[in-house]
């Protein structure tokens, strides 16, 4: 989907001020970065600050834009940055840099072996379920989150994701399996739960 | 005895990604099945990690385009409004 749109758009163009290419570049990719935004931000008009100052900021550097990342990329770490600007707002704690990879190295074990993978996708997907996802993903650690969203929903590669991140791959993978398992527990939980009262509703 | 790393669960567990992305050779993949043949529990995790992943492609419809209000914003606030067209889908 949106990688094939990507040939179409020249740097070349983009470099030199031409604003119809920049309006393609934003036809193209301003609804993935939206739905990043509000992954990672939670409502929509942080959102949308997200998505215009992405853009905004893009416009600017573009004529430093050296590509050697895709556009893509580029513009996904542009509003990574963006977003955690406004999540540090909040809290200023909020890290994701490779340094703070002191708890990287702690596996994490499951504890939870309640066997849901066969249960019919409507009733996992159903108005609750999806609710219960979002909260899960939600609940995540920010630093494994931000990998999460990257590579498991906008489905960026792992360099890419990493490249994102400006984090390294081997890095990218371990976050991306805690991320994964954290959710795993969390939804086995949630659904666990759901089949023993189906069980004692008969 | 253990001869490689996937016949100790969690050597198995440190694998589960690039095993449920497809991004693991052959024999590893063998060691892997072979393991959660005779273990229930990764069974279990492995089927529950891909079924997770699964759901959040689901939930996840990446044709949700921009909101019309949020676009035309967008384009005001960058200077492209002479660019906004009806959008497409
Ligand atoms: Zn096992």
């Amino acid at each position: 989907m949106v990688e094939t749109i990507i040939q179409d758009i020249s740097i070349e163009a983009l470099r030199n001020g031409d604003r119809a290419e920049f309006a393609q570049l934003v036809d193209a990719y301003s609804a993935p970065i939206y739905r990043l935004g509000l992954r990672m931000l939670g409502n929509e008009q942080d959102a949308e600050d997200v998505l215009q100052n992405t853009f905004l900021s893009a416009l600017t550097h573009l004529p430093a834009f050296e590509g050697r990342s895709s556009v893509l990329t580029w513009l996904y770490r542009i509003a990574v940055n963006e977003a955690l600007m406004i999540l540090r707002r909040g809290k200023p704690e909020v890290n994701i840099d490779d340094t703070d990879s002191s708890d990287d190295n702690d596996q994490i074990s499951p504890t939870q072996f309640v066997d849901w993978s066969a249960l019919p996708e409507d009733e996992l997907l159903s108005a609750e379920g999806k609710q219960a996802l979002d909260t899960a993903i939600r609940n995540l650690p920010e630093n494994l989150r931000m990998v999460f969203l990257l590579r498991d929903i906008q489905d960026l590669s792992i360099k890419d994701t990493a490249d994102t991140l400006n984090l390294t791959e081997v890095n990218v993978k371990v976050r991306l399996l805690r991320a994964r398992l954290l959710l795993r527990e969390q939804l086995s939980y949630y659904y666990g739960e759901r089949m023993k009262k189906e069980k004692s509703n008969g | 005895m253990v001869e490689s790393t996937h016949e100790t669960c969690e050597g198995l567990l440190g694998s589960l990604s690039d095993y449920i992305d497809g991004d693991l050779g052959a024999e590893l993949c063998r060691q892997i099945e072979k393991h959660i043949a005779e273990c229930e529990d990764c069974r279990i995790v492995v089927d529950t990690t891909r079924k997770t992943i699964d759901l959040v492609h689901a939930s996840n419809d990446p044709q949700t385009g921009l909101p019309d209000d949020v676009r035309n914003r967008l384009y005001k606030r960058l200077n492209l409004d002479d660019y906004l067209k009806p959008s497409a889908k």
